[in-house]
């Protein structure tokens, strides 16, 4: 079954040039289960790809599917972490992951939010508000938010930013239980090739490269068709 | 319906508890309040004759400046630390999120007003009736919250947001200025003079502020969307 699809994808900022799109005319489909490590020189298009399937943003042309459905109406689908937290300083871990529950529509929310603060390994920073968090500590939060709904689909927008070795360890755990469709982008390739089953590489919104399998033994060729791609 | 009013809800109650710890809007518009308040006072030389007048439009002008910090700070917030964003991922109803902001804008408002009001009537010395004061302010504030939040999301996506929001409200704020200072006027008590009718005005805040907050729930999808 097809859990995501770019057909002719199309998408640029307000004022952007139609010349200088974020994402030019991107075909690509991820089946469920597979985890598509996207890559790329900073601006090829990663985050906005991202953003197109999240919902964030509209496509100016072709479409973004997520399990058939548009991704703006596909949004209870889709989990997505990013290096943004999207959480209120102000609130506790708690607070924070029962808010977004309850617009999740999940049952039982403040049951499902200390669960997942035990599975990301918080249970004891429950109640302190955020703003007071490590970035690390910060970023499992955000995956627990991000899994509040047991998405599909999950989205991951360089989520390695601010996690050690032993937070990221538990982030492949969380992210591989569950046979989620994962796209993942990250300036780390070890870790990007580890935690992927696929590649694509996007150079300035343009997919240039696909490759259905991904293991570590991939980056020397990989780190290399990147480092061209940025000079280019 | 029931999810609507639980989306609804639960985002009062975050924004209420965020305001409630950060004190950003309430404590500087409060003060920021008191202080305009106390500058008209050096600035006009106010008499029983001119105080109906005058004061209605010292108090309407303090609370739309107040109004509009408030409501630029209302989105402002979210989009700097990135949270609107979380807003936006997930399946609510966009105008549940309209409608929990102008619900927490109203609310700060009126506390701001609860501070001020006294100040307002001490300082400038003046008779009121109350409960009319009190409906021509709540009134006044919905109308002003209701376009105001509709703007301040629109102003919230560009870079110079403090000045465009002044720039759209304003003009569209019109008619709602025009009739809470009469309606405000009517409630100052002028020895000697009876108080003038105002049920045309407070008619047109009531039309103002249901058309506008329908129209602005119907339009806020497309307001908050940035790209």
């Amino acid at each position: 079954m097809t859990a995501l699809r770019a057909e002719g994808l199309t998408a640029r900022y307000p004022g952007q040039p139609t010349s200088n799109s974020a994402l030019i005319d991107v075909d690509l489909e991820v089946e469920a289960g597979e985890r598509l490590l996207l890559l790329g020189p900073n601006g090829a298009g990663k985050s906005t790809f991202i953003r197109v399937f999240a919902g964030l943003m509209r496509a100016s042309h072709g479409q973004a599917l997520v399990r058939g459905r548009p991704a703006r109406s596909a949004r209870n689908l889709v989990g997505v972490v990013s290096h943004a937290t999207y959480l209120y300083d102000e609130l506790t871990a708690l607070e924070n992951l029962r808010f977004y529950a309850e617009l999740y529509g999940v049952k039982s929310p403040y049951e499902r939010a200390v669960a997942l603060l035990e599975e990301v390994g918080l249970p004891r920073l429950a109640n302190e508000p955020v703003g007071r968090l490590s970035r690390g500590q910060q970023q499992r939060v955000t995956f627990a938010r991000a899994l509040l709904h047991d998405p599909p689909v999950l989205l991951l927008d360089e989520p390695d930013t601010g996690l050690d070795l032993a937070a990221f360890a538990l982030v492949e755990e969380l992210t591989t239980r569950h046979q989620r469709t994962v796209i993942l982008t990250t300036h780390n390739l070890a870790t990007g090739l580890r935690l992927g089953t696929r590649v694509g590489v996007l150079a300035r919104g343009r997919l240039v490269h696909q490759q259905t399998s991904a293991s570590p033994a991939d980056a020397p060729a990989l780190t290399e068709l990147l480092e061209r791609l940025g000079r280019i | 319906m029931t999810r609507f009013l639980s989306q609804v809800r639960t985002l009062i109650w975050k924004d209420l508890l965020v305001e409630a710890r950060g004190r950003e809007t309430v404590l500087a518009g409060a003060v920021f309040a008191l202080l305009v308040l106390v500058i008209f006072n050096f600035a006009f030389d106010l008499r029983v004759e001119n105080a109906a007048a005058v004061a209605p439009g010292i108090l309407w002008v303090t609370i739309t400046f107040v109004g509009v910090l408030s409501l630029g700070r209302a989105f402002a917030r979210e989009r700097d630390r990135r949270t609107l964003d979380g807003l936006l991922l997930a399946p609510i109803d966009r105008s549940a999120l309209y409608l929990a902001k102008v619900f927490t804008s109203i609310a700060s408002m009126l506390v701001v007003e609860v501070v001020a009001l006294p100040v307002f009537v001490g300082l400038f010395n003046l008779s009121v009736d109350l409960p009319l004061l009190v409906l021509a302010l709540v009134l006044g504030t919905i109308g002003l919250a209701g376009v105001g939040t509709l703007f301040a999301a629109i102003a919230a996506h560009t870079r110079a947001r403090e000045v465009l929001l002044p720039l759209l409200l304003f003009p569209i704020q019109v008619p709602v200025i025009l009739a809470t200072v009469k309606s405000t006027g009517a409630a100052i008590r002028v020895p000697g003079l009876d108080p003038p009718e105002i049920g045309q005005w407070l008619g047109l805040l009531v039309a103002f502020d249901a058309l506008f907050l329908g129209l602005s729930v119907l339009l806020f999808d497309y307001a908050i969307e940035e790209e």
